[in-house]
């Protein structure tokens, strides 16, 4: 890996989105970029847009920036959780373009146009989401704090369902899974929850799926 | 984690190109691994070159009647692929047996191949480790080892590869398709893709610097009965203890290869003309040469007992 004066590459074909701001005055963006890896000690921003909960940000961040940290500490949008950090416990769980992810283990400047959802999205404290709802009914939690992931990946795995989606739980891969209480134990695998609140979670997305849990 | 500067690649062969033309260059796809181990300061580049919009991200049918993989498609849609539901089962078990709905949906081809090692003391930045740190010593094995592996594991090393959709690929003689930076391509069988520790753990791999995996291809489909059993601590959400990858004709014969017990998918083709003689014959050989540690020795038997009861079912459902 050899650091030769100047990239032959062609800019048009270059998104670059790593760019230290203080140096863009006097260097095009793309020597700056680079200039600034080199004192690997500096934070390197870049400004994006993102589409949360359908409305547009712009934002100036350190590419560092997870989506999580992004939501939370530039967004304000609290409700997705800091657990683990590491995509084990489920807790940052959001919806990007439809699909459930964890928010802490991927990068906000790698989500320029994706549409994200969190649990501020699906429903408000007046306009409950029928999963929202249904997990106040059956207590489907104690502490909260896993909560909103819980019920985004909730949504979520019902939509996977819907779709066809095979899981481990499914004893055939040919047939379209079943709408069964199994098959959604294993898909909310992901999400774990330290106050150990399973079988009511199981039983609140049982009845918006309408099924017995 | 140490600051680094982002680019967007649009062609693999630009993406290649722009890694070999700065320093410290890594490619990221779902980023589940990478960003991972970035966090702890395991892996430090100065530079991220996003892949995802190279355009990878096809199953496509091959032309010898095999099946071509995209290097950036999902877990979660190759696994509900219809052509490997119904064709390649065992990628697909495999695929659904490992991480959680959220991580399937991120993680991409290439990067599942690629992840490292989940070895507790490499994740451990205060502890001896020569993947992590060359020449710093093995902390793993006079440590807490029942979770590492057993074969082509080395006196530097017994870290197992933790894979599960790499296990299935093997037992199905999948090929790896590469760029360079050069913009040369080549092909080659997965088998040749993961290096054994030997004195150098930290190379993982027989991929030249800065070289961008393209596709996984796997050959016309072998018919026979696919089963992939994993054997973890919980029925979810866990790595491997051991995974069996299973193909089974109806006379006896077939293919095997096994996770969690080494720094590959472990697979020795000569182990399974022993197939119709049972799981004892076959783990003779398979198995020949272990070294385990006294934390992973039940995994020998563990791998037997998996293989017994995965030749039983493959006999009820021939
Ligand atoms: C909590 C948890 C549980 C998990 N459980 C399991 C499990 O049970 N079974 C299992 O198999 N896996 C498991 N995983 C691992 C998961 O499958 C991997 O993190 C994922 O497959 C990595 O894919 P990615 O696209 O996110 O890779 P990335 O993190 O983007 O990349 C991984 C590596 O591959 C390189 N790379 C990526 N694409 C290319 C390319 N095209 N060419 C060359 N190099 C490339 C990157 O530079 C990097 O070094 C788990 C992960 C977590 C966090
Ligand atoms: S087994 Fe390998 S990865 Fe684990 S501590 Fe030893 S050298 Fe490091």
């Amino acid at each position: 890996m050899d650091t030769p004066d100047l990239l032959p590459m062609s800019r048009r074909h270059l998104l670059i989105l790593g760019v230290v701001t203080a140096a863009t005055a006097v260097l095009p963006p793309f020597i700056s970029a680079r200039a600034s890896a080199v004192n690997s000690s500096r934070p390197i921003t870049t400004s994006l847009s993102l589409w949360v909960n359908d409305q547009q940000y712009e934002l100036d961040l350190d590419t560092r920036t997870t989506l999580l940290d992004a939501l939370r500490e530039h967004l304000h949008l609290t409700g997705s959780k800091k657990g683990c950090d590491h995509g084990q416990c489920g807790a940052c769980t959001v919806i990007a373009n439809g699909r459930r992810i964890n928010s802490c283990l991927t990068l906000a400047v790698m989500h320029q146009g994706s549409k994200i959802t969190t649990i501020e999205g699906l429903g408000t404290p007046d306009q409950l989401h029928p999963m929202q709802a249904a997990f106040i009914r059956h207590d489907g939690y104690q502490c909260g704090y896993c909560t909103p992931g819980q019920i985004c990946s909730a949504v979520a795995v019902l939509g996977e369902i819907r779709q066809g989606i095979p899981s481990h739980a499914s004893p055939s891969l040919t047939e379209p899974p079943q709408l069964i209480a199994g098959e959604i134990q294993e898909r909310m695998s992901g999400n774990i929850c330290r106050c150990g609140a399973y079988s009511n979670i199981i039983e609140a997305i049982s009845e918006v799926a309408g099924v017995n849990a | 984690m140490r600051p680094f500067t982002y680019l967007r690649a649009q062609s693999p062969a630009e993406a290649a190109t722009l890694a070999a033309q700065v320093s410290g260059a890594r490619f990221i796809a779902g980023g589940s691994n990478l960003l991972d181990l970035m966090k702890l300061e395991i892996e430090t580049p100065a530079y991220l070159i996003d892949v995802n919009d190279v355009g990878l991200d096809r199953i496509e049918a091959a032309q010898d009647g095999g099946v071509r993989i995209g290097a950036l498609v999902r877990n979660t849609d190759l696994a509900a692929h219809p052509r490997i539901r119904k064709d390649y089962a065992l990628l697909a078990r495999a695929l659904l047996a490992g991480a959680s709905g959220q991580l399937r949906n991120v993680a991409t081809t290439a990067g599942n191949l690629l992840q490292r090692t989940r070895c507790p003391y490499f994740y451990d930045p205060n502890q001896a480790c020569n993947k992590r740190q060359p020449g710093s010593g093995c902390a793993a094995i006079a440590g807490f080892s029942r979770q590492l592996g057993l074969i082509g594991v080395s006196d530097a090393c017994i870290a197992t590869h933790p894979s599960d959709m790499a296990v299935a690929m093997r037992a199905l003689d999948a090929q790896v398709e590469t760029i360079k930076p050069d913009g040369s391509t080549r092909t080659f069988p997965l088998s040749e893709l993961h290096r054994l520790p030997g004195n150098s753990p930290n190379i993982e791999n027989s991929l030249a610097p800065n070289e961008l995996i393209t596709a996984v291809t796997l050959p016309r489909p072998l018919g026979g009965t696919h089963i992939y059993q994993k054997v973890r601590d919980r029925s979810s959400y866990a790595f491997a203890l051991v995974s069996v990858a299973a193909i089974v004709q109806k006379d006896g014969r077939g293919c095997i290869a096994l996770g969690g017990i080494a720094p590959k998918p472990w697979r020795v083709e000569r182990a399974e003309t022993e197939m119709p003689n049972g799981a004892k014959a076959v783990v003779g050989q398979l198995l020949d040469g272990a070294t385990p540690t006294h934390d992973n020795a039940f995994k020998l038997l563990l791998v037997e007992r998996t293989l017994a009861a995965v030749l039983a079912q493959a006999r009820e459902q021939a």
